[in-house]
């Protein structure tokens, strides 16, 4: 018999056929993995994913393959050579049931009082919409987190100063930075990223600073600190990576509340200016032209509602699965 | 504590709005002398801490520093409180009818649980959450004031009760589903207590456990999340009442900043009211807090 015999596969055979279940809760498995299974476990998550990525596709690809441009006034030459503005045309789908000059042209959502295409502006607008919410948690994600586990992390003076600093900060009510903001400010996609990142930093520090004060106890950290590490290597190297979870729900459930108040500012006046459009522009252009002409006002509200309806699907989902329940499983 | 947070929120709001560029004069019509004069006549020309002390002194006795419109020289305390009491008598209608529908929801769902009643009051509170208030605002009005026109399309102050149905429901929409989720939540954990089932177990059952055990300690966090949503009203006053032409606070607000130009003297006093209501409401709930828990009181009282 050789000594240095190697066992390959063949050597070894199944003793049935039968299939192997692995019990997936209990299995060993990585942590993100585990956080996976079960987010796409929920039929909520999964739809909310769904619904976000579709008006995300539609907000990418629309505006480039629209035969218009969302700033476009179309117009056409009529017989007696006066220009002619599409104002205001309910839906229509250019296959010449339309009874008028654009009987060949398709509006699938219509268009707007000035004679824009709908389709390409509701697009648009979404995507000025989400562009505005993602710089914005972005930024507030990186403030907020760090201010939260810097105090955290520190404590004694350093976290009484910083406390009492958000404490203030944080009875300002929002209205008030707004108007503040809008007197130095231009209206327009400045000022409701700014006001964004003024505001929702706080909860984010809130949620960071609770995770780093029952993180920095634990002993990794306290491994490290004897191994020589500095306090910024262990807050940002060591802390921050495991509070990860946390703070990607309270960004999930941010985004939409940053969607809201885009829409909530131009819809009042203060947010995006024409011929810039976003989903709170377009709904008050809308909403002027309500009882005359009520297809005007759906899509840019429907793709609001289902925007914020999906984030906080997916953010439900995602708080599910990182703490997942006994019940639940 | 809070007055000396507001005292902050005054200073620094002051500041700012002393120290933002520009001119409140139409430079193009006065000359440099009518402008001086004018700010003198104003008091700009002071340091800016003296200004404040004068103007903290004027906000004490209950006038809003010089108290009128830098445009039109609209008087701001009269038009404030009129506007004040419509927000309010709305704000207070929505936050009642929200809180009490959503406990009643929430309580539904909890002693249901898992049955249909339940799953429907779920996606109540889901879609409440998830959907903006102003979307349900703008269809309910569209619905219900114009096709069929039941409700009146505006709001009309004369008819206050039966024009402010629709505002205060659509702002309260937001508060209930958040209410009633968050009752649902507390309520089943509280019923899986060990300390319920010990009272059950010694015979106390329905109404008076309810009352005496799972309502009491199910509710203190839910005093909890109605401070944000008092705050939200604030935010989703300016949308109802641009919806339905109400003439709040709101709209005072946002005529004041989104107009022809700022009008500085507006904003400062909105801002000052908004920030002392918010903060009084958040004093009210702690002091509130109390009540319902005595554990807190005690605990404050031995700190103390």
């Amino acid at each position: 018999m050789e000594k240095n015999y190697t066992p390959t596969a063949d050597d070894f055979e199944f003793i049935s056929d039968r299939d192997l279940s692995v019990d997936l809760n209990f299995a060993s498995q990585g942590y993100w993995k585990g956080v996976a299974i079960h987010f796409f476990r929920s039929k909520l998550a999964v739809a909310g994913v769904i619904i976000v990525s579709l008006i995300i596709l539609f907000a990418i690809l629309a505006p480039i393959f629209s035969s218009y441009s969302y700033q476009e006034i179309v117009s056409v030459n009529s017989a007696a050579g006066k220009e002619i503005v599409a104002k205001s045309l309910p839906p229509q789908f250019g296959d010449g049931s339309a009874q008028n000059l654009f009987s060949d042209k398709t509006f699938l959502f219509g268009t707007d009082d000035m004679g824009r295409d709908l389709w390409t502006r509701t697009w648009q607008g979404a995507r000025v919409s989400l562009i505005i919410a993602f710089v914005a948690i972005l930024i507030d994600m990186i403030i907020g987190t760090s201010y939260g586990l810097i105090s955290g992390y520190f404590g004694g003076h350093v976290d009484n100063i910083l406390q009492r600093f958000i404490e203030i900060a944080g009875s300002i009510p929002t209205l008030v930075i707004i108007s503040i903001l809008a007197i130095f400010m231009e209206k327009g996609i400045g000022l409701v990223i700014v006001s964004l990142l003024l505001t929702e930093w706080i909860g984010m520090s809130k949620i960071a600073r609770a995770e780093c004060l029952k993180l920095k106890e634990r002993e990794y950290v306290l491994a490290s600190r004897t191994l020589g590490a500095g306090s910024f290597h262990i807050i940002f190297k060591q802390i921050l990576p495991n509070t990860i979870g946390p703070i990607i729900t309270q960004v999930m459930f941010s985004i939409p509340v940053a969607i809201f108040t885009e829409a909530f500012l131009s819809f009042v006046g203060v947010g995006i200016v024409l011929p810039q459009c976003s989903l709170g522009s377009l709904i008050e252009a809308g909403f002027n032209n309500i009882t005359v002409l009520p297809y005007q006002i759906l899509p840019p509200i429907s793709v609001l509602a289902l925007l914020m309806l999906g984030f906080n699907l997916i953010g439900d989902g995602f708080r599910e699965a990182l703490a997942p329940k006994i019940e639940n499983m | 504590m809070s007055v000396l947070t507001l005292f902050l929120i005054i200073f620094v709001l002051f500041v700012l709005i002393r120290i933002v560029p520009g001119n409140p004069f139409p430079v193009e019509r006065m000359s440099a002398e009518m402008i001086l004069q004018k700010r003198a006549e104003l008091g700009l020309d002071k340091p800016i801490l003296i200004q404040f002390v004068d103007y903290m002194s004027m906000l004490l006795q209950g006038s809003f520093g010089n108290g009128t419109s830098l445009y039109n020289g609209a008087p701001i305390k009269p038009i404030m409180m009129i506007c004040l009491e419509n927000s309010f008598k709305i704000g207070v209608l929505s936050i009642l009818f929200g809180t009490a529908a959503g406990l009643f929801l929430g309580i539904i769902a909890a002693l249901n649980r898992g049955k249909f009643l339940d799953g429907l009051c779920t996606v109540v509170s889901i879609l409440g959450v998830c959907i903006p208030s102003y979307v349900f605002m703008i269809f309910l009005q569209y619905f219900f004031s114009y096709k069929i026109s039941f409700f009146p399309y505006f709001f009309d102050a004369s008819r206050f009760l039966f024009s402010s149905i629709m505002p205060a429901l659509s702002l309260s929409l937001f508060a209930i589903a958040t209410v009633a989720r968050f009752t649902r939540n507390e309520m089943i954990e509280v019923m899986n207590s060990d300390y319920v089932k010990l009272a059950e177990a010694k015979g106390l059952y329905g109404f008076e456990l309810m009352r005496k055990h799972v309502l009491r300690n199910a509710l203190i966090p839910v005093v909890t999340v109605i401070a944000p949503l008092v705050v939200g009203l604030l935010t989703g006053a300016m949308v109802t009442e641009k919806i339905y032409g109400i003439n709040g606070v709101g709209k005072l607000m946002v005529d004041a900043i989104a107009g022809e130009g700022v009008d500085y003297n507006y904003v400062l006093a909105l801002s000052i009211v908004f920030s002392a209501l918010y903060i009084g409401i958040m004093l009210l709930l702690d002091i509130l807090y109390g009540i319902i828990d005595p554990r807190i009181r005690l605990t404050a009282k031995e700190a103390a």
